[in-house]
This record gives C-alpha cells, structure tokens and sequence, in this order.
C-alpha cells in the first residue's frame, strides 16, 4: 500500500537535491545557509516520523534560526533568457500544456479512482489520504512525461526546482509553523479564553446581536488561528449551540453551514493563512506580501456583511 | 488571559514586518510557557505538530516539473493562447477562471487549481498576456495588480465553492462535531445551506472583476493616447 510516507521520502529525496544543488552554486553570496534550511527541511521528510518530538522540535528551530538570522539568498538566476523561452514556446506549441494539465486531471482522477483498487483485500493508496497520495503520483507522472517530450538534462528538473523554491523561500514553510502555532493555542486553550470574553462582554440577549456576534467571532477567531476548522468548534460550542440553537431555536444546519464560510471570509483577510494568502505572493513573484490579502479585503467584508444577514433570515425561518 | 500572549506577538510582528518564521517561533513558545508547560516540551510540541502536518507542503512536488516546463516557455506559450482571443481582457480571463474553479470545486473536484500548479504558470501569465493584448506593454504595477487579483480568485472560488460539495473536510468536520453534541444532521442539509452564499461570493467578486475591467481601461487607455 503507498502511503504518505512514501510521498514524504519522495519530498524529502527532492529538498535534499535542493540542498545539494544550492551547495555547489558559487554565485550565492549565502549557499551555506541555503543549504542548511533545504537540508534540515529533508531530514524533516525523510526521518521526522521516525525521530522523537523533541530532536524534531529541534531542527525545526534551527530552520527558524538559519533563516531569520542571517537569512536566505538566490543563486544567479540561470534558466533560459525571454527570447530562448519565446523560440521553445513556439517550437512545442499546445504540448507543452499537456504534463502541467496532467497535475491536476490525475490527481482529480486518483481522488477518485485509487479507492475503488483493491489488491489482496488491500487498497493500493491510503485512502484516507487519497488526496495528497494522488497529488503526489500526479507529479510523478507529469515530471515522466515533461522529461520524454524535452528530452533536458538529467539534473535540469531539480536544478529548475531549487530555482523556483529559492524564489519561495522561507515561505514555503510557514504554513507548517503556523499549524504547530494552532496546536500550542490549542494545548494552552486559547479558544476558551476568547469565546468566554465574547460571553463576557457582549450583551448576547437579542437574537440579531448573538447571531452577528457568532459569524463575526468566527471571522476574526479565524484570522488569528489562520485555520476556520480551528474557529468552528470552540465558536460554535461557545456561542452557537447554546445561544442560537438552544436558547433562540434556530436551525443548526444553517447556523453550522453559514458559521463555516463566515470563517473562510476571515481566512481571506489573514496572513496566518499563509498557504493561501503569504505562499502565492511569493510565487508570484510580488514585493508586497500581503498584496494577495489587500486584494480580498474588500469581499472577504462583503460576504461577511452577507453572511450576517442570511443566517439571520434563514436560521430563523420556521 | 496570559495564554493569548501568543496572539499579542503575532501581531506585533505581522505589523513590524519582521520575520514571520521567527515570529510564530517565539509566539508559540510563549504560550507554551504560560500554558505551564516547560520549555523542552514546548519545543516537542512544536516538532510533533510540524511534523503531523508534513502534508501541506506535498504541493512543493510540482516545482521539479513546473519549472521544467517554465523553462521551456510554458508562460509565455499561456500568453501567445491568450493573445488569440480578441475579447479577452485580464479581468474577463480571470472571471471564467472564478467560475470554471467555483463550480468544479462544488462537484468535489477541489484539485483542479492551486497557487504553484495552476496560477503561477497557467492563470497569471494568461491574464498578464491578456491586459499586453490589449494595451500594449505594462506598467509593472499593474501586473503585480493582476497576479495579486489572479491568487485571489482561486482561493475564493475554492473556498465558497467547495462546501456545496458534501463529502468534502468541512462539512465532514461540521458533521462529526454536531454528532458529539446530539444533534444529528444530513451533509445534503449542510451543503444545501451553503449556496446562497456561494451565489453571493460569486455576484460580488464577479461585479468587483468588471469594476476592475474598467478601472484597467481608464487607466491604461489614458496611457496609450499621451504616448
């Protein structure tokens, strides 16, 4: 059966290359540190499943160290100039869409396919994290394909990686970072403290003021957990249940469906998403970080002002 | 009260622009200091949890490939597609992406998209190329305008569209915690709930596009007529 883990190796196989490729590259004023963060990040993949907590809590700080002490750099950018580009794009035409289409159409068709293989009473995927699995494959066979049709070099694929992963920088871990953030609030009960300083404060004896208090806390709680999974037990279980459904006898379907997307208003407005608002500004190459947030402000608002109002026409409505 | 410190520190930092790695470290470490816990188990703590949430970075697997692909002139080949079709402008790229994503990811199909597999390579350079179609070579900041508005679509037709979709994490997650507290609910109740906003997501974000389309064309027309 592959699991995730195998899917782990394959990163951590990659953020090792990453590592050594950025080892060897003289015109990066700090490749030692480069080196240092890509390859303590693939010891995170290849071993961090077999290490206790504390040694990986260790390398995890030492990332942290390396790369906001003296911080990352980028090697000379070495890929093809426009013009090469321009030539190879008119050489290849439409094919060249064909292996970066192949990434999302197989890992859609893997979601959905993977678990219905079974092989001696085994599935062949993990199916609980057919997802991830598939996304992984997916890229597997993409890469295949893009290398029989280009015919590069062996090494061009992973110098190209270091490229766009340099790019990223320490970005690219953050999302990660901020996910162990959410478990030390959830370990140290963050989520109680807040929804009992909502119940505190806020006169929570209208039904219009206790439903706007529930989709507005799930928004900000949101923005600080960075996560509106994280929002939605502790908002819901503080406010929604025995405020809306109980004391007023509003329709928990709609208070729960209408609560979740409140919260994903408040993911639009967050940098602790990072994986959704931080990641893309660095890929895209963008100088302000939170260009991608300023954009969604104004409808992450807009949809909250919307939501507030249907929760308090629809939960309601009997 | 002393637990949300770890709050205080993140915006702090967030505000002062300081790292943000550096940042979360020692906002984690804080709360697990005045949650009571010593400071080695907030370190394992923080190791334990990165470790288990090793999955949000399987997105990194599609550089090797993307990249080959960049170098062999995916971007600009997205551009020259572009540049084949009169009528599209950035925004009008970018409102068939919000609907074609917002409506796969309500049938489940949440995979169809993502910032380093479809709108760095593919979204972004189409919409890039075609605002170059239309009026000529661009300011740079109106590019970094458009990639930002190019992310921005992708995540809000993913969020608002995938909870129409009945088995996906969230109503599952919505589900399980009503069951705890003995009130049982359908995902079809649950994801019925979630189109009116869905509808609304896309009317408002869709108006904010054309608005975008006219700003664009009032701005860069003017451009054009002084050169």
């Amino acid at each position: 059966m592959i699991t995730l883990e195998h899917i782990y190796w394959l990163s951590g196989l990659m953020m090792a290359g990453v590592a050594i490729v950025n080892w060897r590259d003289r015109s990066n004023p700090r490749r030692l540190n480069n080196t240092a963060f890509w390859g303590i990040y693939a010891i995170t993949f290849l071993a961090g499943s077999y290490l206790p907590d504390l040694a990986n809590g260790s390398l995890v700080i030492a990332m942290v160290l390396v790369a906001s002490i003296r911080g990352l750099g980028q090697g000379k950018q070495e890929s093809a100039t426009r013009e090469e580009r321009e030539a190879s794009a008119r050489r290849w035409g439409n094919k060249l869409f064909v292996p970066a289409l192949a990434i999302p159409l197989i890992t859609v068709l893997g979601t959905l396919l993977f678990k219905k293989i079974i092989i001696n009473g085994m599935p062949v995927v993990d199916v609980t994290q057919v997802t991830v699995i598939s996304l992984g494959i997916a890229t597997l066979v993409a890469l295949a394909t893009g290398m029989i049709m280009l015919r590069p070099p062996l090494l061009a694929p992973i110098r190209e990686a270091r490229r766009l992963l340099d790019a990223v920088g320490w970005a690219a871990v953050l999302p990660q970072m901020l996910a162990a953030l959410g478990a030390l609030f959830a370990i140290a009960g963050v989520g109680n403290v807040v929804s009992g300083l909502a119940q505190r404060w806020i006169p929570l004896d209208n039904p219009f003021v206790v439903v706007t208090t529930y989709a507005l806390g799930m928004a900000v709680f949101t923005m600080i957990m960075g996560n509106a999974f994280a929002a939605f037990p502790v908002m819901t279980a503080g406010i929604g249940l025995p405020l809306i459904v109980q004391k007023f006898g509003g329709d928990p379907a709609v208070m729960a469906a209408i609560g979740m997307l409140s919260g994903y208003c408040g993911t639009l407005m967050t940098p602790m998403a990072a994986n959704f608002n931080i990641v893309p500004t660095a890929l895209l190459e963008l100088p302000d970080e939170n260009a991608v947030i300023k954009v969604q402000i104004p409808t992450a608002l807009m949809l909250l002002g919307t939501n507030i109002l249907l929760m308090n026409f629809l939960v309601f409505r009997r | 009260m002393l637990s949300l410190i770890g709050i205080v520190i993140v915006v702090i930092g967030f505000v002062l622009r300081i790292n943000p790695l550096l940042v979360v470290t020692v906002a984690g470490i804080a709360t697990g200091i005045a949650s009571g816990l010593a400071p080695l188990e907030v370190v394992a703590a923080f190791g334990k949890a990165f470790i288990t949430s090793r999955y949000v970075a399987i997105v990194w697997l599609v550089l090797p490939v993307i990249g080959l692909l960049e170098h062999a002139g995916l971007k600009e080949r997205a551009r020259a597609v572009v540049a084949g079709l009169r009528a599209a402008t950035a925004p009008r790229v970018l409102l068939a992406y919000f609907a074609i994503r917002q409506i796969t990811a309500a049938l489940g199909l949440t995979s169809l998209g993502g910032h380093a597999q479809m709108v760095r390579p593919l979204i972004a350079p189409m919409a890039e190329g075609a605002a170059e179609n239309q009026y000529g070579d661009l300011p740079q900041s109106v590019r970094y305008t458009i990639r930002a508005h190019t992310a921005a679509v992708d995540n809000i037709a993913l969020f608002f569209g995938e909870d129409i979709f009945i088995a996906i994490g969230s109503i599952l997650l919505i589900r399980g915690f009503l069951d705890q507290n003995g009130i049982h609910v359908e995902p079809a109740q649950l994801a019925i709930w979630a189109i009116p906003t869905a509808i609304c997501a896309f009317v408002i974000h869709c108006t904010r596009l054309l608005l975008l389309d006219r700003k664009l064309r009032a701005e860069l027309a003017q451009k054009t007529e002084q050169v």
